[in-house]
């Protein structure tokens, strides 16, 4: 028993760690995705009356029919577990935690104790949140950007802003913490722990990548951490840091005096902003890698992919204005946020490029995990694009809080990443389990999930350009929305199929751990030092020294001495 | 090869549904937004560029360079490139910025004064607006008096003089072709005022007056919506902004007055 | 579930401490972050409306912060010994330095409760709340700080820290001054910028 708990609950070992994170991240991502696929039946079918909602939610969906605030419930709790849970564990809890340190070559992280605390406290962190649904008013109905005064005010605000908006910040906090635990790990482990030889320039991408990541979540999670106490201490002490003076909710007057609700999306986007890299730079680690791999071609332009994600990670923090544009702040500070978050299109343009020329040339072999990371490659193109538009406040002013940035953000921060982690699954699957995964499942699952992404998302750019606005319970209230009903059932459509094959995965998942083919050592025959069984003594080249001129193999791998 | 085709097939059906625009913005009622739908065009059609270029580049990459046996270059990179690339991109962005730069101040920092001032008081979840009436003048508001049962939303003091003419509405009747200044504000929490065929949005702050001014040229009736996150009812929060020809509107301002 | 067996060297000398200090160095960022992200929001905050009314300033502040600073240097006065191999001397002033560590946050506590005595609550004022909110931050990292402090000085009553086991106590001291740092920063935030 002590051994099972030390082995596989309370372990300290960083492989164990990061498949804890995974199986976790997983887990919320269904549970997330799950949320997403009943608000898509209630905004398709919104008169319906379904058994399985009556079961599931007694007050929120009386008769089957879903109400606004169960609505609003969901729509939260979907971006809070996305954003939180799937988006920003899986890449660096899970695969970084598993990762980092073998493809640096060192032992462990270097604070073993430190990095199964941050697991126990992110998993503490999921559960208050859920807890959010299994309390009075169920869960809260602010969004996951919780902008006061909704989500200060308390019940009176609505149902979901009394217990369950204090469950969902104060699960906010311990993320946060867990967060920062992880990332002072990451940080010195990267710092500290390599391998003789593996100077910085020489680490994989996917560490410049989770390295550089931990940085950024130092920074943006200690701000939101601040940010959620002064909105506890709004709602539960009575302060006044975010309510303004003359407040009058449902009839009733507030005692609040002075506050400003603007200081809250200031410090959230600080943090929030920053979030969206968090969620998507170690993607493009691990896309830069499997392109590389694939491609049997060393990565296009190394060093300017690094200062690329420096670049990313510096100005990050510098254009959360562009998420205010038409909050009420000053105008001549939207034209300077605006000019930065242009200037952050040109890196991230760059990585598109360096992903292009390290494609060109090469013998590509399209296996799954290769397809999902050119699959990145597209939707993050597609994505991107449309943050030109939105990074204009003169055309921001339409499509502000409409479909067209539902559309943007899930194209960008949730399809994006997601593909990542795929990738990342499919490749690294063989070092973690020791079996691969099933190639042709994975195909119908990428394929499948490939032309339904686009189904789901390229519909609600349209509806925003004919201006639906978002987190809208249902469409039925407008009459130019009525036209729009046909964009919404294709994109629904869409979701139940892609959402179906997720299962496929999950099948795959659970059928080859326990039957697929066993893994050779090094099935990719790729160069990065995960795929040694040993820790080498030292390294002596970069990370993609792939078909050097006069090597006989197509890979030299890190540990290998030049002839 | 399945996936050189899948990116063109999603590339070529977004393409298609940009340039049909059967989905798309409604048509416009002022000179703004007539100046936004071009500045939109030009900034789609760079983007639509590169979209195709970058896709097609993509589809075209994995076929060209398929899996034939052939040894893979070696070639890590070109400084020559990158420069290029990032003085291109750098062009690009920032001119599209600079661009819709005039589009932002004629919206916000325009100091022409206004022919009308309009009260708006957005609350869950329902719009209310407020005239001056002929005086020019709004009388004076208590939070204790709003009350909706009673048709006073804004709290008029009917013991100020100046509010006697003042006249309040849940419609937004404004005269057409005079310059229309809006002064937004909230009473519980974040609302935004949207209406599509001005182009514009502004969000109604707790707290906060903001101004958003406009010129409505085209008579007729357009919907308003919220566009910021209320409430459970922030889906039903609708009002029309009713464009009258300026003399029906005075006779309209003229025989509206406040119970 | 068990992962692949994986063969390593012996760490290189010297790793552990040096990663222990980056650690530290990399949770002081964190925190700074922290208590930017308040001074900007006090900062904000004092610009939104017309109700700031100060921060208080009882005399027991400076009584305070005298401690705080005599438990920063007798910590130092400790880490010094222990590097020259010093240990009964370490050991005094090591246990000097956690006993003054306890009063400080026990000093605190009275500070609190004198201030509520005297009305001022955490809700009473801008002012008020950013006093508390800054403070109680500060007593609880301090006190985690603390916790450690005394778990080292268990150790050092044992006589299991010497010159080549005192990364801890190192890390540790460095961490309490940093703390001492913060709350003259905060002193200067709440005294001197709050009233004026």
């Amino acid at each position: 028993m002590r051994t099972f708990l030390s082995r596989y609950l309370f372990s300290t070992d960083h492989k164990t760690i990061g498949i804890q994170y995974f199986v976790l991240s997983v887990l919320a991502g269904f549970v997330g995705l799950a949320l997403s696929v009943v608000m898509r039946i209630h905004l398709s079918y919104p008169e319906a009356k379904i058994r399985l909602f009556e079961i599931l939610w007694p007050n929120g969906a009386p008769g089957g029919v879903m109400t606004p605030e169960l609505y609003l419930a969901l729509l939260t709790m979907h971006g809070t577990i996305m954003a939180f849970f799937l988006l920003t564990t899986v890449p660096l809890g899970g695969f970084g935690n598993y990762f980092l340190p073998i493809q640096i070559g060192a032992h462990d992280m270097a604070l073993p104790r430190l990095n199964m605390l941050s697991f126990w406290t992110t998993f503490l962190s999921f559960l208050v949140l859920l807890a959010a649904f299994f309390v009075e008013g169920g869960a809260p109905l602010s969004g996951w950007t919780a902008y006061p005064p909704l989500s200060a005010a308390g019940p009176i605000a609505g149902p979901g802003q009394g217990t369950g908006q204090t469950l969902w910040i104060v699960s906010i906090a311990i993320f946060c913490l867990a967060s920062l635990f992880g990332s002072i790990n990451f940080i010195t482990t990267t710092l500290e722990m390599r391998v003789k030889g593996m100077s910085l320039f020489r680490m994989p991408l996917t560490v410049w990548a989770w390295f550089i990541t931990a940085l950024i979540s130092l920074f943006a999670f200690a701000v939101l951490m601040a940010a959620g106490i002064l909105l506890l201490l709004d709602r539960e002490a009575g302060t006044s840091f975010f309510l303004p003076t003359g407040l009058l909710i449902n009839d009733r007057a507030l005692p609040n005096q002075g506050g400003t609700p603007l200081l809250w999306q200031h410090l959230f986007w600080f943090f929030g902003h920053p979030e969206v890299y968090i969620a998507v730079l170690p993607g493009m680690g691990i896309v830069s890698t499997i392109l590389a791999n694939f491609a049997r071609k060393p990565v296009f332009g190394y060093k300017p992919m690094v200062w690329a994600m420096l670049a990313i990670a510096g100005l990050g923090f510098i254009v959360w204005g562009h998420h205010m544009f038409i909050s009420g702040m000053n105008p001549y500070s939207s034209l300077a946020f605006s000019v930065l978050t242009l200037t952050i299109g040109v890196p991230s343009a760059i990585k598109t490029f360096n992903w292009l020329g390290t494609l060109w040339g090469g013998r590509i072999q399209l296996t799954t995990a290769m397809l999902f990371s050119l699959g990145f490659v597209s939707v993050f193109v597609t994505g991107g694009l449309t943050g030109i538009i939105l990074g204009q406040p003169s055309l921001d002013i339409y499509f502000h809080d409409t479909y067209f940035v539902v559309g943007h953000f899930h194209m960008i921060m949730g399809v994006a990443s997601v593909f990542a982690m795929f990738a990342a699954t499919f490749y690294w699957f063989p070092r973690m389990f020791g079996r691969m995964l099933n190639e042709k499942l994975g195909r119908v699952h990428f394929y499948i999930t490939f032309l339904g992404v686009y189904g789901i998302f390229i519909p609600m750019h349209f509806a925003g350009l004919a201006g639906n606005p978002r987190r809208y319970a249902d469409f039925t209230q407008f009459e130019f929305l009525q036209d729009l009903t046909i964009l919404h059932k294709f994109s629904s459509h869409c979701a139940f199929t892609t959402a179906a094959v997720q299962l496929l995965f999950l099948a795959n998942l659970i059928y080859s751990y326990r039957r697929g083919p066993l893994a050779k050592d090094n099935p990719w025959n790729a160069t990065t030092l995960e795929w040694l069984n040993k820790t080498p003594d030292a390294v002596h080249c970069g990370a993609y020294e792939y078909s050097v001129p006069g090597d006989t193999k197509d890979f030299r791998m890190q540990h290998e001495e030049a002839r | 090869m399945l996936l050189a085709l899948f990116i063109g097939i999603v590339t070529l059906v977004t393409t298609a549904g940009v340039v049909t625009r059967r989905f798309w913005l409604p048509a416009g009622i002022n000179q703004h937004a007539a100046a936004f739908d071009s500045w939109l065009g030009i900034v789609i059609a760079i983007l639509g560029i590169a979209f195709l270029g970058a896709q097609i580049a993509l589809a075209w990459v994995i076929w060209r360079h398929r899996d034939r046996g052939q040894r893979a270059v070696y070639w890590d990179g070109s400084p020559k490139f990158e420069v290029f690339s990032i003085a291109i991109v750098t062009v690009l962005f920032l001119g599209a910025s600079v661009g819709g730069a005039r589009l932002w101040t004629g919206v916000h920092m325009s100091d022409q004064p206004a022919a009308l001032r309009i009260e708006v008081l957005a609350k869950q979840f329902a719009w209310n607006f407020r005239y001056a009436g002929p005086d020019g003048r709004f009388g004076r508001t208590k939070l204790d008096l709003r009350n909706d049962a009673t048709g006073n939303p804004f709290g008029i003091d009917d013991t100020d003089p100046v509010a006697a003419d003042d006249v309040s509405n849940a419609a937004l009747r404004v005269p057409a072709g005079q310059l229309i200044e809006l002064r937004l504000n909230a009473q519980d929490v974040i609302h935004s005022f949207f209406v599509r065929e001005l182009r514009l949005k502004q969000d109604a702050v707790p707290g906060m007056e903001i101004p958003l001014r406009f010129i409505a040229a085209k008579p007729g009736t357009y919907e308003i919506a919220c566009a910021e996150l209320c409430g459970l009812g922030h889906h039903q929060m609708r009002s029309v902004l009713i464009v009258l020809p300026p003399a029906e509107f005075t006779a309209w301002l003229a025989q509206s007055k406040n119970p | 579930m068990t992962p692949t067996p994986h063969v390593h060297p012996p760490s290189p000398p010297g790793q552990h401490r040096r990663a222990s200090f980056t650690a530290l160095y990399a949770g002081m960022a964190s925190i700074i972050m922290l208590f930017g992200a308040f001074t900007s929001a006090m900062v904000v905050r004092r610009g939104a409306s017309k109700d700031w009314r100060g921060t208080p300033a009882p005399q027991l502040l400076w009584v305070n912060t005298a401690v705080l600073a005599a438990s920063s240097v007798v910590a130092e006065r400790a880490r010094r010994h222990l590097r020259n191999n010093d240990r009964v001397h370490f050991n005094y002033w090591w246990s000097g330095a956690t006993l003054l560590g306890a009063g400080f946050i026990a000093a605190q506590g009275l500070l609190w409760r004198r201030l509520v005595d005297a009305g001022v609550y955490l809700n009473s004022n801008p002012g008020s709340a950013f006093f508390y909110i800054g403070t109680v931050a500060h007593a609880l990292h301090l006190f985690g700080v603390w916790l450690w402090m005394f778990y080292l000085w268990t150790k050092a009553v044992r006589l299991q820290l010497g010159p080549s086991r005192r990364t801890g106590v190192d890390v540790c001291t460095v961490f309490w001054h940093f703390l001492g740092v913060l709350w003259l920063y905060l002193m200067f935030l709440f005294i001197y910028w709050g009233n004026r």
